[in-house]
Protein backbone atom coordinates (compact mmCIF):
# COMPACT_ATOMS: atom_id res chain seq x y z
CA UNK A 1 0.00 0.00 0.00
CA UNK A 2 1.44 3.53 -0.99
CA UNK A 3 1.94 5.65 2.35
CA UNK A 4 0.18 8.50 0.22
CA UNK A 5 -2.20 8.74 -2.46
CA UNK A 6 -1.79 11.74 -4.92
CA UNK A 7 -5.45 13.21 -5.60
CA UNK A 8 -7.73 15.82 -5.34
CA UNK A 9 -9.86 18.16 -3.52
CA UNK A 10 -13.63 18.64 -4.60
CA UNK A 11 -12.36 21.32 -6.62
CA UNK A 12 -10.12 19.58 -8.92
CA UNK A 13 -6.90 20.79 -6.77
CA UNK A 14 -4.28 18.01 -6.57
CA UNK A 15 -3.64 16.78 -3.38
CA UNK A 16 -1.40 14.14 -1.72
CA UNK A 17 -3.09 12.41 1.18
CA UNK A 18 -1.68 10.24 3.44
CA UNK A 19 -2.80 6.43 2.72
CA UNK A 20 -4.93 6.28 6.16
CA UNK A 21 -6.22 9.71 5.88
CA UNK A 22 -7.54 8.29 2.10
CA UNK A 23 -9.47 5.59 3.95
CA UNK A 24 -11.13 7.90 6.70
CA UNK A 25 -12.50 10.27 4.21
CA UNK A 26 -14.32 7.26 2.47
CA UNK A 27 -15.49 6.04 5.85
CA UNK A 28 -16.92 9.58 6.61
CA UNK A 29 -18.44 9.89 3.19
CA UNK A 30 -20.46 6.51 2.70
CA UNK A 31 -21.47 7.40 6.90
CA UNK A 32 -22.82 10.95 5.49
CA UNK A 33 -24.62 9.30 2.54
CA UNK A 34 -25.98 6.78 4.66
CA UNK A 35 -27.17 9.55 7.47
CA UNK A 36 -28.76 11.79 5.10
CA UNK A 37 -30.16 9.42 2.64
CA UNK A 38 -30.72 6.82 5.47
CA UNK A 39 -29.13 4.04 3.39
CA UNK A 40 -27.10 1.16 3.67
CA UNK A 41 -23.09 2.74 4.21
CA UNK A 42 -20.78 0.55 2.09
CA UNK A 43 -19.18 -2.33 3.40
CA UNK A 44 -15.78 -3.02 3.98
CA UNK A 45 -15.22 -4.61 1.12
CA UNK A 46 -16.80 -1.96 -0.92
CA UNK A 47 -14.41 0.80 0.95
CA UNK A 48 -11.18 -1.36 0.31
CA UNK A 49 -12.14 -1.87 -3.34
CA UNK A 50 -12.75 2.11 -3.28
CA UNK A 51 -9.76 2.67 -1.59
CA UNK A 52 -7.93 0.53 -4.03
CA UNK A 53 -9.24 2.26 -7.30
CA UNK A 54 -8.09 5.96 -5.79
CA UNK A 55 -4.72 4.13 -4.97
CA UNK A 56 -4.04 2.58 -8.69
CA UNK A 57 -0.81 4.53 -9.58
CA UNK A 58 -2.24 4.98 -13.35
CA UNK A 59 -3.53 8.19 -14.22
CA UNK A 60 -6.55 6.82 -15.95
CA UNK A 61 -8.10 3.62 -14.58
CA UNK A 62 -10.85 1.63 -15.95
CA UNK A 63 -12.92 -1.36 -15.67
CA UNK A 64 -12.19 -5.09 -16.55
CA UNK A 65 -13.45 -6.07 -19.57
CA UNK A 66 -17.30 -7.61 -19.65
CA UNK A 67 -18.31 -5.17 -16.79
CA UNK A 68 -18.50 -1.97 -19.53
CA UNK A 69 -22.05 -0.11 -19.40
CA UNK A 70 -23.84 1.95 -21.63
CA UNK A 71 -22.90 5.51 -22.06
CA UNK A 72 -25.33 8.17 -22.73
CA UNK A 73 -25.42 12.08 -22.50
CA UNK A 74 -26.63 15.69 -21.90
CA UNK A 75 -25.73 17.20 -25.11
CA UNK A 76 -22.23 16.05 -24.85
CA UNK A 77 -21.78 14.80 -28.13
CA UNK A 78 -21.82 18.06 -29.44
CA UNK A 79 -19.14 18.83 -27.40
CA UNK A 80 -17.06 19.58 -30.35
CA UNK A 81 -18.65 23.06 -31.44
CA UNK A 82 -20.53 23.77 -27.95
CA UNK A 83 -19.45 26.88 -26.25
CA UNK A 84 -16.82 26.53 -23.14
CA UNK A 85 -19.65 26.75 -20.80
CA UNK A 86 -20.55 23.32 -21.85
CA UNK A 87 -16.69 22.37 -21.71
CA UNK A 88 -16.88 22.56 -25.72
CA UNK A 89 -14.24 22.71 -28.13
CA UNK A 90 -16.13 25.87 -30.04
CA UNK A 91 -15.03 24.09 -33.53
CA UNK A 92 -16.57 25.55 -36.38
CA UNK A 93 -18.58 22.91 -37.56
CA UNK A 94 -22.37 21.93 -37.16
CA UNK A 95 -24.30 19.70 -34.25
CA UNK A 96 -24.78 16.99 -36.92
CA UNK A 97 -21.09 16.52 -37.81
CA UNK A 98 -20.23 17.06 -34.02
CA UNK A 99 -22.33 14.35 -33.21
CA UNK A 100 -21.31 11.63 -35.83
CA UNK A 101 -17.83 12.37 -35.01
CA UNK A 102 -18.85 11.30 -31.37
CA UNK A 103 -20.20 8.66 -32.98
CA UNK A 104 -18.40 7.12 -34.80
CA UNK A 105 -14.52 8.60 -33.77
CA UNK A 106 -15.17 8.35 -29.71
CA UNK A 107 -16.96 5.12 -29.56
CA UNK A 108 -20.26 6.18 -27.68
CA UNK A 109 -23.04 4.02 -26.75
CA UNK A 110 -26.06 6.57 -27.61
CA UNK A 111 -25.45 10.31 -28.75
CA UNK A 112 -27.92 13.12 -28.21
CA UNK A 113 -28.82 17.12 -29.54
CA UNK A 114 -30.32 19.54 -28.02
CA UNK A 115 -30.99 23.38 -28.06
CA UNK A 116 -27.72 25.68 -26.87
CA UNK A 117 -29.77 26.81 -24.24
CA UNK A 118 -30.66 23.22 -23.07
CA UNK A 119 -34.48 24.22 -21.72
CA UNK A 120 -37.28 23.37 -23.29
CA UNK A 121 -39.28 26.84 -23.40
CA UNK A 122 -36.70 28.16 -26.07
CA UNK A 123 -37.00 25.09 -27.99
CA UNK A 124 -41.36 25.66 -28.06
CA UNK A 125 -40.65 28.63 -30.77
CA UNK A 126 -38.23 26.78 -32.78
CA UNK A 127 -39.57 23.65 -32.55
CA UNK A 128 -40.13 23.02 -36.62
CA UNK A 129 -36.21 23.70 -36.63
CA UNK A 130 -34.86 21.52 -34.05
CA UNK A 131 -37.55 18.62 -35.77
CA UNK A 132 -35.82 19.40 -39.21
CA UNK A 133 -32.68 18.80 -37.89
CA UNK A 134 -33.62 15.85 -35.50
CA UNK A 135 -34.99 13.99 -38.97
CA UNK A 136 -32.05 14.84 -40.84
CA UNK A 137 -29.50 13.48 -38.29
CA UNK A 138 -31.76 10.53 -37.39
CA UNK A 139 -30.88 9.75 -41.03
CA UNK A 140 -27.59 9.05 -40.28
CA UNK A 141 -26.86 8.17 -36.50
CA UNK A 142 -26.94 4.35 -35.86
CA UNK A 143 -26.87 4.14 -32.08
CA UNK A 144 -29.73 5.40 -30.12
CA UNK A 145 -29.88 9.32 -30.79
CA UNK A 146 -32.01 11.64 -28.10
CA UNK A 147 -33.05 15.38 -27.74
CA UNK A 148 -32.01 16.69 -24.80
CA UNK A 149 -33.42 19.91 -22.47
CA UNK A 150 -34.09 20.42 -18.93
CA UNK A 151 -37.71 21.50 -17.34
CA UNK A 152 -36.24 24.50 -16.22
CA UNK A 153 -38.85 25.69 -14.05
CA UNK A 154 -36.93 29.55 -13.73
CA UNK A 155 -37.56 30.49 -16.46
CA UNK A 156 -41.37 30.54 -16.02
CA UNK A 157 -40.98 33.19 -13.52
CA UNK A 158 -40.81 36.80 -13.91
CA UNK A 159 -38.82 38.57 -15.56
CA UNK A 160 -37.84 35.70 -17.55
CA UNK A 161 -41.76 34.65 -18.09
CA UNK A 162 -44.96 35.46 -16.83
CA UNK A 163 -45.48 33.68 -13.26
CA UNK A 164 -44.44 35.40 -10.08
CA UNK A 165 -41.41 34.66 -8.82
CA UNK A 166 -41.35 32.15 -5.47
CA UNK A 167 -37.77 33.92 -4.98
CA UNK A 168 -39.63 37.26 -4.61
CA UNK A 169 -43.03 36.01 -2.75
CA UNK A 170 -41.10 33.77 0.30
CA UNK A 171 -39.08 36.44 1.47
CA UNK A 172 -42.15 38.06 2.31
CA UNK A 173 -44.48 35.58 3.89
CA UNK A 174 -46.54 35.23 0.50
CA UNK A 175 -46.31 30.90 1.70
CA UNK A 176 -49.28 30.10 -0.16
CA UNK A 177 -48.72 32.66 -3.28
CA UNK A 178 -45.31 31.65 -3.85
CA UNK A 179 -46.98 27.77 -3.86
CA UNK A 180 -50.19 28.68 -6.10
CA UNK A 181 -46.93 30.07 -8.25
CA UNK A 182 -45.28 27.48 -8.72
CA UNK A 183 -47.95 25.23 -9.25
CA UNK A 184 -49.24 27.43 -12.43
CA UNK A 185 -45.55 27.65 -13.98
CA UNK A 186 -45.35 23.59 -13.86
CA UNK A 187 -48.32 23.31 -15.52
CA UNK A 188 -47.10 25.69 -17.92
CA UNK A 189 -43.78 23.98 -18.37
CA UNK A 190 -45.69 20.78 -18.59
CA UNK A 191 -47.60 22.25 -21.61
CA UNK A 192 -44.62 23.09 -23.14
CA UNK A 193 -42.61 19.84 -22.54
CA UNK A 194 -45.21 17.81 -23.85
CA UNK A 195 -45.63 19.93 -26.98
CA UNK A 196 -41.39 19.59 -27.80
CA UNK A 197 -41.78 16.18 -27.12
CA UNK A 198 -44.89 15.44 -28.64
CA UNK A 199 -43.70 17.38 -32.57
CA UNK A 200 -40.26 14.94 -31.89
CA UNK A 201 -41.80 11.99 -31.67
CA UNK A 202 -44.18 12.54 -34.59
CA UNK A 203 -40.66 12.55 -36.60
CA UNK A 204 -39.43 9.18 -34.99
CA UNK A 205 -37.25 10.89 -31.84
CA UNK A 206 -35.82 7.44 -30.41
CA UNK A 207 -35.39 8.75 -26.84
CA UNK A 208 -36.03 12.05 -24.84
CA UNK A 209 -33.85 13.11 -22.22
CA UNK A 210 -35.37 15.43 -19.34
CA UNK A 211 -32.16 16.85 -18.40
CA UNK A 212 -31.29 18.34 -14.65
CA UNK A 213 -34.74 18.00 -13.08
CA UNK A 214 -35.49 19.42 -10.24
CA UNK A 215 -33.07 22.51 -10.79
CA UNK A 216 -35.96 24.96 -9.83
CA UNK A 217 -37.20 22.64 -6.70
CA UNK A 218 -39.79 20.10 -6.51
CA UNK A 219 -42.67 22.06 -8.81
CA UNK A 220 -39.51 21.22 -11.18
CA UNK A 221 -39.50 18.18 -10.95
CA UNK A 222 -43.50 17.34 -11.04
CA UNK A 223 -43.79 19.46 -14.33
CA UNK A 224 -41.11 16.88 -15.55
CA UNK A 225 -42.74 13.72 -13.86
CA UNK A 226 -46.16 15.05 -15.56
CA UNK A 227 -45.08 15.57 -18.68
CA UNK A 228 -43.20 12.16 -18.87
CA UNK A 229 -46.11 10.14 -17.98
CA UNK A 230 -48.58 12.59 -20.87
CA UNK A 231 -46.03 12.04 -23.37
CA UNK A 232 -45.91 8.08 -22.58
CA UNK A 233 -49.38 7.69 -23.27
CA UNK A 234 -48.97 9.81 -26.53
CA UNK A 235 -45.80 8.31 -28.02
CA UNK A 236 -44.46 4.99 -26.00
CA UNK A 237 -42.32 4.38 -28.71
CA UNK A 238 -40.13 7.37 -27.85
CA UNK A 239 -37.79 6.52 -24.90
CA UNK A 240 -37.40 8.25 -22.33
CA UNK A 241 -34.53 9.60 -20.07
CA UNK A 242 -35.10 11.44 -16.56
CA UNK A 243 -31.34 12.93 -15.27
CA UNK A 244 -31.68 14.93 -11.72
CA UNK A 245 -29.98 18.20 -10.96
CA UNK A 246 -29.37 17.55 -7.55
CA UNK A 247 -29.16 14.41 -5.07
CA UNK A 248 -31.97 15.46 -3.19
CA UNK A 249 -35.15 17.65 -4.21
CA UNK A 250 -35.56 21.19 -2.78
CA UNK A 251 -38.62 21.76 -1.58
CA UNK A 252 -39.42 25.39 -3.04
CA UNK A 253 -42.84 24.37 -3.21
CA UNK A 254 -42.73 21.97 -0.38
CA UNK A 255 -46.50 19.85 -0.49
CA UNK A 256 -46.46 19.43 -3.93
CA UNK A 257 -46.67 15.63 -4.54
CA UNK A 258 -46.80 13.31 -7.19
CA UNK A 259 -49.14 10.45 -6.89
CA UNK A 260 -49.55 10.63 -3.52
CA UNK A 261 -46.21 11.01 -3.08
CA UNK A 262 -44.37 14.47 -1.79
CA UNK A 263 -41.57 15.30 -3.64
CA UNK A 264 -39.50 17.47 -1.89
CA UNK A 265 -36.38 16.16 0.45
CA UNK A 266 -36.60 13.31 -1.79
CA UNK A 267 -33.33 11.38 -2.03
CA UNK A 268 -32.39 9.38 -5.13
CA UNK A 269 -33.51 6.03 -4.57
CA UNK A 270 -37.32 7.40 -3.97
CA UNK A 271 -36.13 9.77 -7.17
CA UNK A 272 -35.80 6.44 -9.17
CA UNK A 273 -38.77 4.88 -8.24
CA UNK A 274 -40.53 8.01 -8.83
CA UNK A 275 -39.54 8.77 -12.23
CA UNK A 276 -40.24 4.53 -13.57
CA UNK A 277 -43.60 5.50 -11.84
CA UNK A 278 -44.26 7.85 -14.25
CA UNK A 279 -43.26 6.29 -17.13
CA UNK A 280 -39.06 7.03 -17.35
CA UNK A 281 -37.24 4.17 -18.84
CA UNK A 282 -33.79 5.49 -17.57
CA UNK A 283 -32.84 7.34 -14.15
CA UNK A 284 -29.99 9.60 -13.93
CA UNK A 285 -28.83 10.38 -9.98
CA UNK A 286 -27.24 13.49 -9.92
CA UNK A 287 -24.79 13.49 -6.01
CA UNK A 288 -23.36 16.86 -5.57
CA UNK A 289 -19.79 17.27 -5.07
CA UNK A 290 -18.52 19.56 -1.95
CA UNK A 291 -15.53 21.35 -3.04
CA UNK A 292 -14.19 22.38 0.08
CA UNK A 293 -14.33 18.04 0.50
CA UNK A 294 -11.64 15.27 -0.99
CA UNK A 295 -12.70 13.54 -4.06
CA UNK A 296 -12.35 10.55 -1.74
CA UNK A 297 -15.18 11.51 0.54
CA UNK A 298 -17.20 12.63 -2.40
CA UNK A 299 -17.12 10.08 -4.09
CA UNK A 300 -17.52 7.75 -1.30
CA UNK A 301 -21.14 9.56 -0.96
CA UNK A 302 -21.50 9.32 -4.61
CA UNK A 303 -21.12 5.33 -4.59
CA UNK A 304 -23.52 4.91 -1.15
CA UNK A 305 -26.42 6.88 -2.99
CA UNK A 306 -26.01 4.86 -6.22
CA UNK A 307 -25.31 1.56 -4.91
CA UNK A 308 -28.52 1.49 -2.75
CA UNK A 309 -30.76 3.19 -5.88
CA UNK A 310 -29.47 0.23 -8.37
CA UNK A 311 -30.75 -1.99 -5.85
CA UNK A 312 -34.23 -0.75 -5.40
CA UNK A 313 -34.96 0.97 -8.68
CA UNK A 314 -36.50 -0.97 -11.52
CA UNK A 315 -35.69 0.69 -14.09
CA UNK A 316 -31.86 1.21 -15.68
CA UNK A 317 -29.80 3.60 -13.51
CA UNK A 318 -27.20 5.60 -15.59
CA UNK A 319 -25.47 8.13 -12.49
CA UNK A 320 -25.32 11.68 -14.15
CA UNK A 321 -20.89 11.99 -14.04
CA UNK A 322 -20.44 15.22 -15.46
CA UNK A 323 -19.09 18.46 -13.48
CA UNK A 324 -19.57 18.73 -9.95
CA UNK A 325 -21.59 15.62 -9.29
CA UNK A 326 -21.17 11.87 -8.94
CA UNK A 327 -17.59 12.44 -8.17
CA UNK A 328 -16.31 14.40 -11.08
CA UNK A 329 -14.62 17.69 -8.83
CA UNK A 330 -16.45 21.03 -9.91
CA UNK A 331 -14.34 22.82 -12.00
CA UNK A 332 -14.49 23.32 -16.16
CA UNK A 333 -11.61 20.83 -17.39
CA UNK A 334 -12.44 17.68 -15.37
CA UNK A 335 -8.93 16.10 -14.64
CA UNK A 336 -8.68 12.84 -15.96
CA UNK A 337 -7.62 10.85 -13.10
CA UNK A 338 -10.81 11.84 -11.21
CA UNK A 339 -13.33 11.33 -14.21
CA UNK A 340 -12.50 7.65 -15.08
CA UNK A 341 -11.93 7.04 -11.16
CA UNK A 342 -15.45 8.00 -10.80
CA UNK A 343 -16.30 5.73 -14.02
CA UNK A 344 -15.03 2.79 -12.25
CA UNK A 345 -16.19 3.06 -9.06
CA UNK A 346 -19.53 3.77 -9.85
CA UNK A 347 -19.74 0.70 -11.95
CA UNK A 348 -17.81 -1.74 -9.90
CA UNK A 349 -18.73 -0.55 -6.98
CA UNK A 350 -22.14 1.38 -7.71
CA UNK A 351 -23.15 -1.43 -9.90
CA UNK A 352 -24.76 1.32 -12.40
CA UNK A 353 -26.14 -0.02 -15.18
CA UNK A 354 -24.48 3.04 -17.01
CA UNK A 355 -23.38 6.67 -17.00
CA UNK B 1 -14.95 14.68 -19.82
CA UNK B 2 -17.44 11.77 -21.60
CA UNK B 3 -14.94 10.26 -23.68
CA UNK B 4 -12.73 9.86 -20.60
CA UNK B 5 -15.95 7.89 -19.83
CA UNK B 6 -16.64 6.33 -22.69
CA UNK B 7 -13.14 5.07 -22.87
CA UNK B 8 -13.25 3.98 -19.00
CA UNK B 9 -16.28 2.45 -18.71
CA UNK B 10 -18.53 2.32 -22.27
CA UNK B 11 -19.39 -0.80 -23.89
CA UNK B 12 -17.64 0.87 -27.32
CA UNK B 13 -20.98 2.01 -29.39
CA UNK B 14 -21.12 0.42 -33.30
CA UNK B 15 -17.26 -0.73 -32.17
CA UNK B 16 -18.97 -3.31 -30.51
CA UNK B 17 -22.32 -3.70 -29.29
CA UNK B 18 -23.50 -0.48 -27.09
CA UNK B 19 -25.96 0.29 -29.23
CA UNK B 20 -27.51 -2.96 -29.01
CA UNK B 21 -27.43 -3.02 -24.97
CA UNK B 22 -28.52 0.89 -25.22
CA UNK B 23 -31.95 0.11 -27.12
CA UNK B 24 -32.87 -2.66 -24.90
CA UNK B 25 -32.53 -0.52 -21.96
CA UNK B 26 -34.28 2.37 -23.92
CA UNK B 27 -36.93 -0.18 -25.40
CA UNK B 28 -37.73 -2.72 -22.72
CA UNK B 29 -36.37 -0.83 -19.48
CA UNK B 30 -33.99 -3.92 -19.21
CA UNK B 31 -31.33 -3.57 -16.48
CA UNK B 32 -27.61 -3.76 -17.40
CA UNK B 33 -27.47 -7.74 -17.42
CA UNK B 34 -30.68 -8.68 -18.59
CA UNK B 35 -29.91 -6.17 -21.71
CA UNK B 36 -26.35 -7.75 -21.99
CA UNK B 37 -27.91 -11.13 -22.19
CA UNK B 38 -30.42 -10.23 -24.22
CA UNK B 39 -28.30 -9.07 -26.83
CA UNK B 40 -25.49 -11.94 -26.62
CA UNK B 41 -28.41 -14.23 -27.12
CA UNK B 42 -29.62 -12.15 -30.06
CA UNK B 43 -26.48 -12.28 -31.72
CA UNK B 44 -25.42 -16.13 -30.44
CA UNK B 45 -22.21 -15.04 -28.86
CA UNK B 46 -20.69 -14.95 -25.27
CA UNK B 47 -21.18 -11.80 -22.86
CA UNK B 48 -17.21 -11.53 -23.11
CA UNK B 49 -17.85 -11.00 -26.81
CA UNK B 50 -20.26 -8.25 -26.34
CA UNK B 51 -17.14 -5.73 -25.85
CA UNK B 52 -14.75 -7.62 -27.98
CA UNK B 53 -13.88 -5.26 -30.96
CA UNK B 54 -12.46 -8.22 -32.88
CA UNK B 55 -15.20 -10.34 -32.73
CA UNK B 56 -17.70 -7.44 -33.11
CA UNK B 57 -16.51 -5.59 -36.16
CA UNK B 58 -17.09 -8.94 -38.51
CA UNK B 59 -20.65 -9.79 -36.76
CA UNK B 60 -21.33 -6.61 -37.29
CA UNK B 61 -20.66 -6.18 -40.81
CA UNK B 62 -22.21 -9.71 -41.66
CA UNK B 63 -25.52 -8.78 -40.21
CA UNK B 64 -25.59 -5.17 -41.64
CA UNK B 65 -26.23 -3.58 -38.60
CA UNK B 66 -23.69 -0.59 -39.40
CA UNK B 67 -19.84 -0.68 -38.55
CA UNK B 68 -17.38 1.77 -37.62
CA UNK B 69 -15.66 2.17 -40.58
CA UNK B 70 -16.51 3.77 -43.23
CA UNK B 71 -19.64 1.94 -45.02
CA UNK B 72 -19.78 2.80 -48.32
CA UNK B 73 -21.48 -0.07 -49.36
CA UNK B 74 -22.96 -1.13 -46.12
CA UNK B 75 -26.07 -0.54 -44.15
CA UNK B 76 -25.30 2.53 -41.90
CA UNK B 77 -27.72 5.19 -40.57
CA UNK B 78 -31.26 4.22 -40.53
CA UNK B 79 -30.63 1.34 -43.13
CA UNK B 80 -28.63 -0.03 -40.14
CA UNK B 81 -31.46 0.75 -37.56
CA UNK B 82 -33.78 -1.06 -40.16
CA UNK B 83 -31.96 -3.95 -39.17
CA UNK B 84 -31.06 -3.73 -35.21
CA UNK B 85 -35.11 -3.59 -35.07
CA UNK B 86 -35.13 -6.52 -36.97
CA UNK B 87 -32.49 -8.70 -34.98
CA UNK B 88 -33.40 -7.45 -31.61
CA UNK B 89 -37.21 -7.75 -32.35
CA UNK B 90 -37.87 -4.44 -30.74
CA UNK B 91 -39.89 -1.09 -32.13
CA UNK B 92 -37.82 1.90 -32.81
CA UNK B 93 -39.83 4.50 -33.17
CA UNK B 94 -37.22 6.25 -36.24
CA UNK B 95 -37.41 2.92 -37.98
CA UNK B 96 -41.58 3.56 -37.52
CA UNK B 97 -41.53 6.93 -39.38
CA UNK B 98 -39.20 6.83 -42.18
CA UNK B 99 -40.53 3.49 -43.37
CA UNK B 100 -43.65 4.81 -42.93
CA UNK B 101 -42.60 7.45 -45.59
CA UNK B 102 -41.84 4.89 -47.91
Amino acid sequence: MPKHILTRMGDGERVSMPADEVKEELLLGTRDAAQNGEIPQLTPDDLEQLFEILAEPGRVVSVPPGDEVVVTDDGCAKLFCSGPADGGAGLPISRQTSILAYERGFAADTVSIGHEDYSFKPVKPIIDYEAQTYHATALATTVPFFYGAQPNLGLYYRPDGPHPNPADLLPLGKIEEAQAAQEEAAEHAKEDMVYVGQRLAEIGCEGLNFDTAGSAGDADLYAALMAIAELKEKAPLMAVELGMSNEFVFGMHGEICYEGKRLAGMYPHDQAQISADAGADIFGPAINVNTSRSIAWNLARAVTFVKHTVAVSKIPVHPNVGMGVCGVPMCVESPIDCVTRASKALVMIGKADGL
Amino acid sequence: MPIAHIMAAGMGGIRTTGDLVAWMQMTRRMKLADAKQYVADKLGIGLIDLTDEDVMYALRGDLGIGVVTGDAGRASGITAKFKVAELLGIEINSVNYFKSLL
